[in-house]
Order: structure tokens, then sequence, then C-alpha cells
């Protein structure tokens, strides 16, 4: 990685890392509504992943997804629009949290059925296979989405078609309060592709310079044979949505994991190399939370949509 | 005009779509090799190949999912489920991606697809393959469903749900593969969501869609001979529903029935009934009938699974009580 790729990508870690904050105190004041799920903890994966990808290479995902969208150039102030349900939000306010998406970007969702984008992704790798582009499509999901049967689907149809898609298992180690241990019969997510002939590696989803050199190999791999598995080991450090109990994990297992801070640990690989100085890195966070101050504000400062609006886009063309 | 029937009608609308448009294709189970599993697509994997005639595995789930995917990437798939029966292991597919992704993500990304499905009871496969659960999916909006009556429905609304940039469901109904019609040599294409007058009447407005719509015309010959002349409006189309040629053929003749092949409870007829009593009530010249599938899981033996399905018989005898 170029120094200049990396100083963007811990300034957006840590913009991230500020948006999820700010998001939980506008939760908190009940201005956001429904679920919410942060993206803490997990940076390094969306960084990582998707800073690999070239501007035509699809990226979709699950619902925990505002860290994504930003990973896919994706203004903070969109995302935030959103999360008020605002009409600039990047849905128009009808999406929220939970579905966002801009196609312009390439960005596919944000979709809320743990699973069902799977087979959404093999569509839009076949498209591109159809179409004969040198697309490739990206598509994140969690540890629990494994155990449902569109995973297994999903997997099967890549393999049977040769699709150009690049599976990314962000394991937190939970699917809400279920660890892995208790939902998935295999403790490794990445010895499920063995089922299916399918390449695969495994990665620690804290390390972004790890994450990065996975994906890019992993890339290169879809482009040219088919589908990849790759397996990234990560945890959230919040609860899985807010007002989670987490009567399911000890403090001290979060603290530990605390400690091996994404953010952190880019941080210190920063200046050990000597590509970057203490006072630019502290900066660039400064930066981050000035940036996100600003957004909230555009948020909260956006109009809510038009009732008109109600019946737009439900069908392309309005129907009576 | 040639005679051809329903099946031909349907296989002429997918090959002229696949003829006229690049990214028009075809996927789901035993579309391409074996031909179809009701022959519908016999000769296209030859014609088209393995690229636009997709044999998938057995995952219906994932067949509707893939089509959704690539029809966001702008793609024109038509996904088969071999029978509608299949489809309940897609649902998640067709009502919570299909038809909500165009609106949840503000009109950014649309869902081009067809998902065709043949469904219908009568030929004794029992419970779990006998379904007509077509008001099921005509529940959500952000989904068209269509189910036609006659050859030339079938292949003017196939090419109108092809052409279309929202996802439909087009229900056909294994019983009238068989079933023959006119249907012209040009190119023309039927509008999704417009019901039609099938046979004009003056004395009793039969209300139908798809089998039924065969059964009602029937009984409506049956009807003529004593005298009685029912006028039979064709749906066409569930969602969106066009009630107007319907209130307008009720207002003449002040009395109703509603024939469909699925159940009565929450069904077609509920919706349609309620219509009618909405915009005609002062036009009621005797409470509206409903003609239906009896309350069982459809039985097996020839003879029960008879009892249980609407009849000609049915729909006369509703006529007289409408009378
Ligand atoms: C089909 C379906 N079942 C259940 C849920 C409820 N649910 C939402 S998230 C979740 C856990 C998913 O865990 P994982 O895939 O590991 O993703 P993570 O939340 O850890 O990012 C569950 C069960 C759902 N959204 N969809
Ligand atoms: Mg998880």
């Amino acid at each position: 990685m170029e120094r200049d790729e990396m100083l963007r990508l811990y300034h957006q870690m840590a913009l991230i890392r500020r948006l999820e904050e700010a998001a939980a105190s506008l939760y908190q004041e009940g201005k956001i509504g429904g679920f919410l799920h942060l993206y803490i903890g997990q940076e390094a994966v969306g960084c990582g992943v998707v800073s690999a990808r070239r501007p035509e290479d699809r990226v979709i995902t699950a619902y925990r997804d505002h860290g994504i969208a930003i990973a896919a150039g994706m203004e903070a102030r969109t995302v935030l629009a959103e999360l008020l349900g605002k009409a600039t939000g990047c849905s128009k306010g009808k999406g929220g949290s939970m579905h966002m998406a801009d196609v312009s970007l390439n960005f596919w969702g944000g979709h809320a059925i743990v699973g069902a984008h799977l087979p959404l992704a093999a569509g839009l790798a076949l498209a591109d296979k159809y179409n004969k582009t040198t697309a490739a499509t990206i598509c994140l999901f969690g540890d629990g989405a494994t155990n449902i049967g569109y995973f297994h689907e999903a997997m099967n149809l890549s393999v049977v078609w040769e699709l150009p898609v690049l599976w990314v298992c962000e394991n937190n180690q939970y699917g809400m309060g279920t660890s892995i241990e208790r939902a998935s019969a295999v403790p490794e997510i990445r010895q499920k592709a063995h089922g299916y002939g399918m390449p695969n590696a495994r990665v620690d989803g804290m390390d972004i310079v790890q994450v990065r050199k996975a994906t890019e190999a992993a890339l290169k791999h879809v482009r040219t044979n088919g589908p990849f598995l790759l397996e990234a080991v990560t945890y959230r450090y919040r609860g899985h949505s807010m007002g989670d109990p987490e009567r399911y994990r000890s403090h001290e297992e979060v603290t530990k994991w605390e400690k091996n801070d994404p953010i952190g640990i880019f941080h210190k690989y920063l200046i050990k190399n000597k590509h970057a100085t203490e006072a630019e890195l502290e900066q660039s966070a400064n930066q981050a939370a000035s940036e996100i101050q600003e957004a909230v504000r555009f948020a909260e400062e956006s109009p809510d949509p038009a009732p008109e609006v109600l019946f737009s886009d439900v069908y392309v063309k309005e129907v009576g | 005009m040639p005679i051809i029937t329903m099946r031909e009608a349907i296989s002429q609308a997918l090959w002229e779509e696949m003829e006229r448009d690049e990214r028009v294709f075809i996927l789901g189970e035993e579309v391409g090799v074996w031909g179809g599993t009701y022959a519908v697509t016999r000769g296209f994997y030859d014609h088209f190949g393995p690229e636009r005639v997709r044999d998938t595995p057995i995952a219906e789930g994932t067949i509707v999912g893939a089509a959704n995917g690539a029809a966001m990437a702008g793609l024109r798939p038509i996904a088969e489920m071999m029978t509608i029966n299949f489809a309940f292991l897609a649902m998640d597919q067709i009502v919570n991606q299909a038809a909500k992704i165009h609106s949840m993500f503000g009109g950014q990304m649309t869902i081009p697809v067809v998902i065709r499905a043949v469904g219908g009871g009568g030929r004794q496969l029992g419970a779990t393959h006998s379904h007509t659960p077509d008001v099921i999916f005509a529940h959500f909006p952000g989904l068209k469903v269509v189910s036609p009556g006659t050859p030339y429905d079938a292949k003017g609304l196939l090419k109108a749900a092809i052409r279309g940039d929202d996802p439909v469901l087009f229900i056909e109904n294994a019983t009238l593969y068989q079933a023959k019609g006119e249907v012209p040599i040009e190119d023309y294409i039927v509008p999704i969501g417009v019901s039609n007058i099938q046979r004009a009447g003056k004395d009793v407005t039969i209300v139908t869609y798809s089998k039924m719509l065969q059964v009602s015309l029937q009984a409506a010959e049956l009807l003529a001979k004593e005298g009685i002349e029912a006028e039979v409006v064709d749906l066409r189309s569930l969602r969106p529903l066009d009630m107007q040629p319907v209130i307008r053929s009720f207002k003449k003749t002040n009395r109703a029935v509603i024939a469909e092949e699925g159940w009565r409870s929450y069904g077609i007829g509920a919706e349609v009934a309620v219509r009618v009593y909405e915009a005609a009530l002062d036009y009621v010249d005797a409470p509206i009938r409903r003609v239906a599938q009896k309350e069982v899981p459809l039985p097996y033996n020839r003879h029960l699974e008879q009892l249980a399905l609407p009849q000609v018989q049915d729909v006369v005898e509703a006529v007289k009580g409408v009378l």
C-alpha cells in the first residue's frame, strides 16, 4: 500500500468510529428509530476489503452497513441523514440504518434479512459474467449467516456457475447472542468452503494491512478462477444492536478484544514503520471528529421526506 | 389468426422476447437440457445456449435471489419455479426482496424480473403440489401478479411482464396448457392491470380469472341455454387490480358471482365483493356469491379432489342463487 492510501484508510476507520459513536448518541436521544447495528471494532474488515476493489467491483452487505457504506465512498452526512430518516439520506429516508445503498458508488446495500443478499450477490456477479466484464462482486456477511440455507445455496451456485464473487465472512464470533461454538458445526467458517471445493483463507480481521493483502490476493483469484471465501476474524465491541443486555459474553472478553483495537493496531503500524507521525495521525482523527459533527448538523437540519413521496417508487411507473 | 395452445403461446412469448432483447435469459430447474418440466422451454437450450437458458441447482430461494441480483445489475431474468408450490421456499426473495428493493432504497434499483410459476389443482398431485396460492402473493405492494386465462392473454401479458421494469409473478395453470385460442402472428402486448370482458351479458356478472375463466365461460354457456345471459369479466391481473370493468358491469346487472380456484377464506372473492359494495352499494339487488375451493388440503383421490375443486355446476348454481 502507498503511504497516501494508508493515511486515507486510517482516516476512514476513524471516521467510521466517530460516525458510529454519533449514531449511538442520536439513538439515545430518540432521533434514530428502529434497529441500529454498530460497526465499532470491525472497521479494519470493511475498510481493508472494500479498498482493495476496482471501481467496477460491486459491494453488497448485510444490515451492519454504515461502515461499509463509508468504505464504499458514501459521505458521512448521507449515512447520518438516512439514519435520521431524512429526504437527503442515501435511500431518501425509506431505508433506514439497515438499508443503505448508493448504486452510483457500486454499493448495492444494506440487506436486513440474514443471508438473503448472498443470492443477490450471485445474481450481480452473474450479470457481470453474462456481460463479459471483468468486474467482481464482493459480498460481506456475518458468521451467523453461514448457518442459513441461503449461504449454502449461494456457495454451491457460485462454484457451479464459476461466478466472479468474493464471499467475505465478517466473523465477529456471535450471531446476536449465540456464539459461533453454539451455532456452527465447525469452529472456523473457512471450513465450510471445503464442502463446495472453494478456495478459502482466514485472516486477522483486526489488522487492516493483513485484510487488505488477503483481499487483493482473493480478488485476483476471483477474477480469473471464480469464487473465493475469505474469513476475517473480528469482534464487535458494542452490543448486537442498541439495547443489547449482553448476557452472552463477559466484560473481560470484551476488554481483551478492545486491547486489540483495529485502529490502535494500524496506528502502531504506521508509526513503527515511519509512514506517519503522531501529529499527523492526531490531526487525521481530529478531522474525522469535526467531519462527523458537521455531518450530524447536516442530517439534523435536513427535511423529512414530503408526505407525497409515500406512494412514489413502489413501482417504476405509478399504478392505480 | 392461428389457433395455438396456452403452452405454445407462453413458449412463443419467451422465445420472441429472448430474440428481441439480449438481456433476457431464463433460469430454473430443468429449464434447459430437459426442456422445461412442462415442456414450455423445449428447444430453447439448443437455440439460445447454456448461458441464456440456465439449469440451476434445486434451490428456489437462490434461483429467485440470483434473478433479483441480475435484474438489479440490468439484466432481465425470467426465473422459473418448477411449480408455484416450491415458490414458498422463495417467499423471502419474492416478497421481501423483489417487492421491496425498488422502494426501500428510494428508487435507486429496479427489479425487472419475471417469476414464472405454474399452479392449480386437479391433477391428483396431492395437497403439497396442488396449490392455487395466487392471493398470498397479490397481498404485497411492489409485486405485480398476473394470471392469464387464454393463450392470447398469456402471450401478451408475458411480453408485457418481460418488457416492464417491475417484478412480476406470472402464474400459469397447469390444466390450461392445452387450452386453445386465437393468437396473432404479429407482435403485441396485453398491458398488465387491465381487466377484460370475455363474454357480454346483461343478467349477472361473473368475475374470475385463469382456470376459472374457462370454467365460468362453460357455466355461461349452460346458463344461456336457460335464457340467462352472464357477463364474464376476466381480471387477468390480481395486482394491480382493475375494478372498473367489474363495477361498470355490476351497475348494469346488479348481481355478481366471483369464481376463483383458491380457498374462499381471505380470497379474491372477498376482496372483489367488498370493492363492489364500496363502489356500487346502491346497485346491489342480491348478496354477492363466491365460488371457491373447499377448505381442505386438496386430497389425492380423484373424486374427492374434484369434489373439493370449484366446478362448472358450482358457478351455475351460484348464479341462480343471486338471480
Ligand atoms: C432470516 C432472518 N432471521 C433472523 C433475523 C434476526 N437477526 C438479525 S441479525 C441476526 C444475527 C446475525 O448474525 P451474523 O450473521 O453473525 O451477523 P452480525 O450481526 O454478527 O454482524 C439475527 C438472528 C433476520 N434478520 N433474518
Ligand atoms: Mg456475527
